[in-house]
């Protein structure tokens, strides 16, 4: 996978990711519309299909809310790479198909609009210039879930 | 040796014993979703296509975040989760009248000690007040939960916070949770139990360690929880006449971490925007408000309201500064009633609302705009949590948030 990196700081919230006053919609496309608005409301124009979100810390803290993996998902992010994450937004993510990639020291590495290339196989994050840093690799059924595009999906597919 | 939290899970998984890291299936006691998370748990249920839930007796349904409905898209929401409700019978409903779901749960008799309680809501720790294993899930888990009764669980360590020292006057429950958020920090027990316990919290009524369990995933606690002791169980045989099993942590677990926490000195504390755990005493602060919101499912019941009650008697609210109280349940707005309380919020110039999250979420009343500052008795203070990303919102005890009501400023009680 290879993408542009969107950056964030440490303990994004998931009201940032979808503000409360959106959680009366359910559908991917409007929940999208509103991805990140709580530090840039333009995000949802400017990201495209395949970036990835680099941040700091317990990202994704906060509410349950699952609909702040699915406005990730209605956006195109094809992963988000953190230095840890939360762990109700880590199950939800992973149910709706959102990979999370633990990565400590990613956000010294990365700057705010590189591009990278993640290998999931090998576990590997690349930077423009070249360094790599590992992640922490998803057991194969996480794998299969994802690729899936949810638990949903993969439990009506097996 | 195993912990309380450990000893619930082996109960669920129907083990002997489990360890902190195991990975089981856990029986599902009580499954509660409410009106903003309940749409996409009953839509992802629909497309599992499960033609009945496991057992209607076991979930409860509380509508209290856009209650009553604020827009034709919340009344939508309301719409598909009544008709859920009567396609599957679902015995525990609760509709716009009834009051926060974390206030209702307790409150009705569907916390028990010893049981599993999944909801989607990550203020689902609060019940563990109860001794009950409590904790915060999205909306598909749920799905699943509603179809099948059970779902995984990694068996968490615990942080067991040893709290001793009496209480300053004009100190309470909210003010040493927020002390130990801030030491801990917004991850500072992530994936961990958060246990509850010393001389101070065995003092504290049940409704003040609901305060505490409430705010353990601010630290990113999976659950909070708190030995049941006499008062737990008078508070839950008024409120139910279920069976149930008390579970109490053994000290040697070697999954466990004691913390001990020393309250004796401390001063009333205030989370700064934006993060919970940006924790400050009161007296370091010195900020104008516009809003003050007194209620939630943290600090929204009798105790709380009696708390500013005292403060405002015979006081008027600033001119510069406008307060929302909002009783956290139909039962504690009647006592407030029967009390006076509300009498005299509204002659100091308070807006009374029905029992409802309020501005909490900022997806309903009360929302602050750019520039604003409100100073809230609720659980987080994120960026654009009660409305404008460009807004403040500050987190206190009752009696701080009456206190700078009449100020029209952050001030401690006196």
């Amino acid at each position: 996978m290879k993408g542009k990196a969107w950056k964030f700081g440490n303990d994004i919230d998931t009201d940032i990711i979808v503000p409360g006053r959106y959680l009366i919609y359910t559908d991917e496309e409007r929940l999208s519309q509103h991805c990140m608005e709580g530090l840039d409301p333009h995000f949802n124009e400017k990201c495209e299909k395949g970036d990835f979100i680099v941040a700091g810390k317990n990202f994704g803290c906060g509410s349950s809310r699952e609909h702040a993996p699915i406005a990730l998902k209605g956006v195109g992010i094809s992963a988000v790479i953190a230095e840890s994450f939360a762990r109700i937004f880590y199950r939800n993510a992973t149910n709706v198909g959102v990979p999370l990639l633990e990565a400590p020291g990613i956000s010294e590495l990365i700057d705010d609009g590189e591009e990278i290339k993640v290998d999931m196989n090998k576990g590997t994050i690349t930077a423009s210039n070249g360094e790599e840093i590992k992640f922490k690799k998803l057991p194969p059924f996480m794998l299969e879930i994802l690729n899936q595009g949810g638990l949903i999906e993969y439990l009506k597919n097996k | 040796m195993p912990t309380m939290s450990e000893k619930i899970l082996a109960r669920a998984s129907g083990k002997e014993t489990v360890e902190a890291g195991d990975i089981i299936i856990a029986n599902i006691d009580i499954a509660m979703t409410h009106d903003l998370t309940g749409p996409l748990s009953v839509e992802s249920f629909e497309k599992i296509g499960a033609e009945t839930v496991w057992d209607s007796s076991k979930i409860v349904i509380p509508f209290d975040h856009q209650v009553p409905a604020d827009s034709i898209d919340s009344a939508n929401n309301h719409i598909l989760m009544r008709k859920f409700v009567k396609k599957h019978n679902i015995k525990h409903f609760y509709d716009v009248n009834a009051g926060v779901c974390h206030q209702i749960l307790p409150e009705k008799g569907h916390v028990l000690p010893g049981e599993v309680i999944v909801g989607a809501d990550s203020h689902t720790c609060t019940h563990g007040v109860l001794g009950a294993f409590a904790t915060g899930i999205g909306s598909t888990d749920m799905a699943m939960v509603f179809a099948e009764g059970n779902l995984w669980f990694k068996v968490p360590e615990t942080n067991r916070f040893n709290i001793t020292g009496d209480l300053k006057e004009n100190v309470y429950a909210k003010d040493v949770i927020l002390h130990i958020i801030g030491k801990m920090g917004a991850d500072g027990s992530t994936y961990k139990a958060c246990e509850f316990a010393g001389e101070t919290v065995a003092d504290m009524s049940v409704s003040d360690r609901m305060v505490l369990c409430n705010m353990a995933i601010e630290m990113g606690g999976k659950t909070g929880l708190v030995e049941p002791d006499e008062k737990t169980v008078e508070y839950v045989e008024k409120r139910s006449s279920k069976p149930y099993k008390i579970f109490k942590t053994d000290l040697d677990s070697p999954s466990l971490n004691i913390i001990d926490i020393d309250v004796s000195n401390l001063e009333p504390q205030i989370a700064c925007p934006h993060n919970v755990d940006n924790v400050r005493p009161v007296s370091e602060v010195d900020r104008e408000i516009d809003q003050v919101f007194l209620g939630s499912c943290t600090n929204g019941r009798l105790s709380d309201l009696r708390d500013a009650a005292k403060i405002l008697k015979g006081n008027k609210i600033a001119d510069s500064t406008r307060m929302l109280v909002i009783p956290a349940s139909k039962e504690v707005y009647l006592k407030a009633l029967d009390e006076g309380l509300l009498k005299i919020f509204v002659e100091s110039g308070a807006l009374v609302s029905a029992p409802c999250c309020g501005p909490c979420l900022g997806g309903h009343t009360g929302i602050i705009g750019p520039g604003e500052v409100s100073l809230s008795t609720s659980n987080r203070n994120f960026k654009g949590r009660q409305g404008s990303s460009d807004g403040e919102v500050y987190l206190s005890s009752a009696a701080v948030a009456a206190a700078s009501a009449i100020e029209g400023r952050i001030v401690a009680p006196e």
